[in-house]
């Protein structure tokens, strides 16, 4: 039997352990691995990468790709392109993914003009499907659909490439989801040796400082959020809360009742006196709805309401209104959730 | 310090922000004809830190590259409103259908055409497409280093420049050898506004192809005045490969579009029974809320 081309994962390494995004993209990896039946494979370039393949093993990478050295760490563009093109010029994988992050937008286009192939940015969703080209007459099969929202987010457009492949991707932060497949995944490691593949030329380009600030709460940038209210009753009760904001890939944030109630804390806050946000979907559970609040969300592209009461003002801006309790409707949304995504 | 020459990548675009119903052609393909143009944003603040650098050292060349439709002459007069030196327009039907990588290709060819640079600034990327890719790409083609996201110009030498990147989790400063190319970040200062004096003295520049409809008065100031003429470079002008450029060029393809369901006025009203709350889930996986 002819062996299935694999699917790729470039990894980024942030404060030395595998970037969230590389998770999520290793998991994305292998759900479109399995629907090909090909093997997954990763390369992961940085410093001290002693013992990097136990965080990404795990989610079922057949083969992975390691280069350790003081000098690919900060991340430059030359030499990881560099070394990622001869992994892939080598491998000949169908498949690449990158997180659409300041490294792989970076990264990514550069790669493919050294491969000659297509890239397409900031894809949402990834799948596999067949497309007929008419002028050829001929189907393709087993393609990649890189299908992202386009034209300032009106329209989501399906993205293809028949001919010139690898088919490349990158892929927005939390949308894809982790997955565990094994946590004592057989993979095989191969070490590359920088000096081997690099020179001076590769190395042109000095980092003098760097600053990166610590990840913490980004309520503005993310797409989904979950927010509380005084509903909620507690701070165990925002569990529930989190429970559903981790699963679809969003933030957990609260109303100025829920901070002052001590249930969440205060830099998650929403409303006038908090942050404003517009995400492209906003749940409210156990929120009422005061124009304090709704000041600060009501720019939402989509808006649940999760209430015991029927005539909560929030109902009114509301997309979706559940009349019901919250602890009923959240794990009934996180379990149709996990039923129905693909 | 010496002079620098200075290439700036910059390109019309639709304006996303204000898009109607008819934008989007049935093959997928955008309905230009149906939407207004402007400058694109980014490519505004690359052609601001441009200029400072002209500003900052005397005798420096700034050029505007631009490839597009006839139309696309705009963003060559506008640069010339702002303080350009010259003005190059990249314009033929066969270009048209490019995606990134044809793009990159038929820019590239442009650069070389033009041949002399020390720095090539764009736009971190186009509101049409949000790519981010053709600047790599083209820093790619030329061989050269590649600074995306830079929000400021910190220091240069005769040998190298040095920058502060914005990257979505913090800053970064780098240095790089000339020649290179920068991509320019948003955060960047916003570009300086028309100068009287430029307009006055470019406002009837034109490509020899918006001079074919014959404006007698136009014909002859341009016989007068040679820089109101917009070199106009075709497929053959800059070499250019056929199987390289617009829809044969360009690997990605789009298979199809589907809208994105806007904000109902009206609220559903649902129970928190099992089949009310599976409902709601999948309409939302169906239109990409969650998924």
């Amino acid at each position: 039997m002819n062996k299935m081309k694999s699917v790729f994962v470039y990894c980024e390494i942030e404060n030395e352990n595998v970037a969230e995004i590389s998770q999520e993209l290793l998991s994305a990896g292998k759900r479109l691995a399995q629907k090909l039946g090909a093997p997954l494979e990763a390369m992961v370039f940085g410093n001290n990468l002693n013992g990097i393949e136990s965080q990404i093993s795990p989610y079922g990478v057949d083969k992975l790709f390691i280069a350790d050295d003081s000098k690919l760490d900060p991340y430059r563009t030359l030499p990881h392109a560099a070394l990622a093109y001869k992994i892939l010029k080598e491998q000949d994988p169908q498949i690449v993914l990158f997180g659409a992050t300041s490294v792989g937008r970076d990264l990514a286009p550069r790669l493919a003009s050294k491969l000659n192939c297509g890239l397409t940015a900031d894809t949402t969703i990834l799948d596999i499907g067949d497309h007929f080209v008419k002028k050829e007459k001929k189907e393709y099969t087993d393609l990649l659909y890189a299908i992202r929202p386009a034209f300032g987010g009106s329209i989501m457009a399906n993205i293809i490439n028949w001919d010139m492949h690898p088919q490349m991707a990158t892929v927005r932060e939390g949308v894809m989801k982790k997955e565990i497949i094994d946590e004592n995944y057989k993979t095989e490691i191969i070490e590359i040796n920088a000096n081997e593949v690099l020179s001076d030329e590769d190395f042109v380009v000095e980092v003098i400082e760097r600053h990166i600030e610590e990840s913490g709460v980004n309520l503005k940038e993310s797409p989904i959020i979950v927010a509380g209210g005084y509903g909620v009753g507690s701070k165990e009760n925002f569990d529930l809360l989190r429970n559903l904001a981790n699963i679809l890939g969003g933030e957990v944030g609260g109303s100025r009742a829920a901070v002052d109630a001590g249930f969440i804390d205060h830099n998650r806050q929403i409303g006038q006196t908090g942050t404003t946000v517009r995400p492209k979907l906003y749940i409210a559970a156990g929120i009422s709805g005061a124009i304090q609040h709704t000041a600060g969300m009501q720019d939402a592209s989509m808006i649940i309401s999760i209430n015991n009461d029927p005539d909560a003002p929030i109902n009114a801006i509301a997309d979706y209104v559940i009349t019901g309790d919250l602890g009923v409707v959240l794990p009934k949304m996180i379990k149709y959730y996990k039923e129905n995504a693909k | 310090m010496r002079p620098l020459k200075i290439i700036v990548l910059a390109k019309q675009v639709p304006d996303t922000r204000h898009v109607g119903p008819d934008a989007m052609k049935p093959d997928g393909t955008v309905n230009r004809g149906k939407l207004s143009t402007v400058f694109n944003p980014d490519d505004l603040h690359a052609l601001e830190l441009a200029l400072n650098i002209k500003d900052r050292i005397p005798g420096t060349k700034v050029t505007i590259l631009t490839m597009g439709p006839q139309k696309a002459a705009d963003i060559i007069r506008e640069g010339y409103y702002r303080g350009v030196d010259d003005g190059i327009m990249i314009s033929d039907r066969r270009f048209g259908g490019a995606d990134t990588l044809a793009t990159s290709y038929t820019i590239v060819q442009g650069i070389k055409k033009i041949a002399d640079y020390d720095l090539i600034v764009g736009g971190r990327q186009a509101i049409d497409g949000d790519t981010a890719q053709v600047g790599p790409q083209c820093a790619d083609k030329l061989n050269i280093p590649q600074v995306t996201y830079v929000e400021e110009i910190l220091d240069f030498n005769d040998t190298q420049i040095i920058a502060r990147r914005r990257l979505s989790k913090g800053v970064e400063t780098v240095s790089s050898p000339f020649p290179c190319l920068m991509t320019v970040h948003g955060s960047s200062p916003e570009c300086r506004s028309r100068i009287a004096k430029n307009v006055m003295r470019y406002k009837y520049a034109r490509t020899k192809t918006e001079m074919r409809k014959g404006d007698p008065v136009l014909e002859k100031l341009h016989k007068k005045r040679p820089h109101l003429v917009i070199p106009e470079w075709s497929v053959e002008d800059i070499d250019a490969d056929i199987n390289k450029i617009g829809l044969a060029g360009s690997p990605t393809k789009v298979k199809s579009v589907s809208s994105i369901v806007l904000t109902a006025n009206e609220s559903k009203v649902l129970t928190d029974s099992d089949s009310d709350i599976e409902g709601m889930i999948k309409e939302l996986i169906k239109h990409h809320t969650i998924g």
